[in-house]
């Protein structure tokens, strides 16, 4: 078994996992964590939709700011896909999207304060970077052989839009329409840090343990995420796109000295703007990365690994829940509605949530980055194994599970989980907003200190370490020849 | 539809082209120490009053954290705000020509109150030291990152008293984030100890909100300078000759009890940038302020 490099792979990161766990923080911390969870659940059947008078304002921002985000991004995104072949092209789109969305928003908010052009510019940009790979990527795959065809002396622009674009079409406009489904969850975490989206007022009622006007919007975001097939339609899509700036807010008008005052003098290292010269940075900046940059990433790197594995796990498990092998419609319909919760909810917020009523630790974190991710692959890895056609005789029950489906999908399961560990390393470091000791919690106190310099050099070091992940997990799916297509 | 569409869409871009003209509305903003229902509350009631008092049009805007708070008035979109100790020290120092003008009765000597889940068994003491090691290897929460009453100042007791730094000292350190959510946390028993603002633990007291069986106040610190309105110097430029005086006397002759109950303070009387000449100080030394 051991000779099989997925196995040994699986091994290898099930091990790192366990290592970390020794060294990392788990602990329910509430000394009644479940009468809260109690709670929590009584106010998700009893949800109270009027106790804000904005809660309906909320949900359309909150969708207008994913759909002029989305646009952006997309439109930019395909153009930088064009020009992916160049390096320097690549390496920006890999950066920008190497940065979370809430990031973005909390660097622009120092700037443009609270402009709808922040919540806009914080989802377009990373956005526009993910829209350029994967454009990049379908384009790469199509078929060649029309172009072939063409009369000598065809432009390239109409070759172009004749022969790769109709055979990439259906392919980009699904990966666009879950992208969107993407920015719809980005846009209400935006809330978080004080922008007009739900989030703003998911935060605001949770933490008064408001549970039922939290429990409301939550179901709100829910039936606005598995509604969408039926409202976002291709017809309305150009009314969507041109209206949605209108309903952005009017925020408050950005003042442009701002701006320049935040690139020539906030994010310039303090011991250069007090004059001490070159000599100043080199303690300023050991101090920043010892004390600060090296336990954070210690801390995601711990998080992370912990969080890769839970969620394998987790996948593996959720699977048979939606798969056509097992058990009949009712319980494979009750695994549908478990799995599009577990997935259309961000990690944020589901960080948030059990951090609130667990208190304080890498648990909430793990739990959450688990069900978040796990349902995601569990839902993939499922429908995949509708496709396998058994024998009318094959093993049932446990047996079949194990040594019929497991080894069938496990190669896609892998490419998934290895896929997502970017996305999962991104997700943590961002979770120290909220309190956990990853590089997000340093980020946010450099932030809440007045001290964008050192906030930009941790920022610089979040997205190098993302890359490297990036890079590392992608290694590791040529190695093992996995393949798979995005998701996010 | 389409019809529908276009008259939305005529709607909105009216709006929008409105709201930019009417760009002489006075905004302000306060750091969201406590729970956001009651802030808005609190501050739609100071916006009314205001309105009223200066005839011009006053808005507030909630935001999520201190620092958000800082930048809106050190960008220009917000002239006026409801700052704490540290927070209005950080202010004035980014944005030259800006003044304390107001503060309440009880600032001049605030407090920070040390509160302790009644399962850890800790008596209260009338000196730190006392407590030491009582205190050692608990879990511990502050406020907000932030916040003078809530972070700044236990803070530096805690590392002038017993020469170590919160993380070493504590098991665990946390930030709340606000007053109210030290006090739920600590009586949850999430956390054994916090410290919070004492005029919170007094209001939320005072109206019944406490259970006293679960959680007690073990220390208290001495007293400081804390919150303040804090104004830009340029509103006089924008507003017209005289405006910061006049903000400053409608801030100073605010007498409606309701109001003046919801911050809660008893009044508000006039303030200086050098009566936080201490806070400055405290933040300097422990490293929050460069």
């Amino acid at each position: 078994m051991f000779s099989s490099p997925t196995v040994r792979t699986s091994f290898i990161f099930l091990a790192i996992a366990l290592v970390g766990l020794l060294f990392a923080d788990i602990a329910i911390t509430a000394s009644n964590p479940w009468r809260d969870l109690g709670n929590f659940f009584l106010g998700i059947v009893t949800p109270n939709f009027f106790s804000s008078e904005g809660l309906m304002t909320a949900l359309l921002r909150t969708v207008a700011f994913a759909f002029v985000g989305v646009a952006l991004g997309g439109v930019v995104g395909f153009l930088l896909a064009l020009i992916y072949r160049s390096l320097p092209v690549r390496m920006f789109c890999a950066f920008v999207r190497a940065i979370h969305e809430l990031f973005w928003a909390l660097i622009f908010l120092q700037f443009f304060g609270f402009h709808p052009l922040t919540g806009v510019l914080a989802i377009a940009i990373p956005y526009a970077g993910i829209f350029a790979k994967v454009y990049s990527e379908i384009l790469e795959e199509a078929d060649p052989e029309p172009g072939r065809v063409l009369p000598p002396g065809t432009g390239n622009i109409t070759a172009f839009l004749y022969t790769r674009i109709p055979d990439c079409w259906v392919k980009m406009r699904t990966y666009t329409a879950y992208r969107l489904e993407c920015g719809l969850r980005s846009s209400a975490i935006l809330g978080f840090v004080g922008l007009p989206t739900l989030g703003f007022y998911l935060e605001a009622s949770f933490s008064q343990g408001l549970y039922s006007d939290a429990g409301a919007m939550l179901i709100l975001f829910y039936v606005l995420i598995a509604t969408m097939p039926l409202w976002v339609r291709p017809k309305l899509l150009p009314v969507y796109i041109l209206g949605a700036p209108f309903f952005l807010g009017e925020g408050l008008p950005i003042v442009w000295g701002n701006v320049q005052r935040f690139f020539t003098e906030d994010i310039v290292p303090a011991p250069l703007r007090n004059g001490e010269g070159l000599a100043g940075v080199t303690p300023w900046l050991s101090d920043l990365m010892v004390n600060e940059a090296m336990p954070g990433i210690w801390n995601t790197i711990v998080l992370t690994q912990i969080a890769l594995v839970a969620t394998g796990i987790l996948s593996l498990l959720a699977f048979p829940l939606i798969s056509n092998h097992f058990g009949g419609p009712i319980r494979r319909n009750a695994g549908h509605v478990a799995l599009v919760i577990a997935r259309s909810t961000p990690e944020y917020i589901l960080a948030y949530i059990l951090l609130q009523l667990w208190g304080p630790s890498m648990l909430p974190a793990v739990v959450a980055l688990a069900l978040h991710n796990g349902g995601i692959i569990g839902h993939l890895i499922g429908r995949q194994t509708n496709s396998i056609k058994l024998r009318a005789d094959a093993i049932t029950g446990f047996n079949r599970y194990s040594w019929e489906l497991v080894p069938r999908v496990y190669r896609a399961f892998l490419a998934f989980l290895f896929y997502r560990w970017e996305i999962i390393m991104r997700e943590t470091a961002i979770l120290g907003i909220l309190g956990i000791y990853t590089l997000g919690f340093y980020v946010d106190s450099a932030i809440q200190n007045i001290r964008f310099d050192r906030a930009m050099v941790l920022i610089l070091v979040t997205a190098l370490l993302n890359i490297g992940v990036d890079a590392l997990g992608r290694y590791i799916r040529r190695k093992l020849a996995l393949q798979t297509m995005p998701t996010c | 539809m389409a019809l529908n569409f276009i008259r939305k869409f005529v709607l909105s871009s009216f709006l929008f082209a409105t709201a930019a003209a009417s760009a002489e509305t006075f905004v302000f903003t306060a750091i969201p120490d406590e729970d956001e229902t009651k802030l808005v509350e609190r501050f739609r009631g100071v916006a009314d009053y205001l309105s009223e008092q200066l005839d011009v049009d006053v808005r507030y805007i909630p935001v999520k954290s201190y620092a958000a708070a800082v930048s809106a008035f050190r960008n220009n979109q917000v002239q006026l705000a409801w700052f704490g100790g540290l927070s209005g020290v950080q202010a004035r120092r980014l944005v030259s020509g800006s003044e304390a003008i107001a503060q309440g009765v009880e600032d001049e000597a605030f407090e920070t109150y040390f509160i302790a889940n009644t399962n850890t068994g800790i008596k209260p003491a009338d000196k730190l030291t006392e407590l030491e090691s009582q205190l050692k290897g608990k879990t511990f929460t502050f406020g907000s990152k932030g916040s003078t009453s809530g972070r700044l100042m236990p803070e530096f007791y805690v590392r002038d008293t017993f020469d170590s730094k919160p993380e070493d000292f504590f098991s665990r350190v946390g930030f709340s984030g606000n007053h109210t959510r030290t006090l739920r946390l600590v009586e949850a028993g999430t956390y054994d100890i916090g410290a919070l603002n004492f005029q919170v633990w007094e209001k939320e007291l005072g109206d019944g909100n406490i259970d006293t069986d679960a959680v007690q106040v073990i220390w208290k610190t001495p007293a400081y300078p804390d919150y303040q309105w804090t104004i830009r110097g340029d509103v006089n430029d924008r507003f017209g000759d005289g405006f910061k005086q006049r903000v400053t006397e409608a801030l100073l002759n605010l007498d409606n009890p309701e109001l003046l109950e919801s911050f809660p303070r008893s009044g508000f009387i006039p303030a200086s940038n050098d009566d936080y000449e201490p806070i400055r100080k405290t933040a300097e030394e422990i490293g929050i302020l460069d």
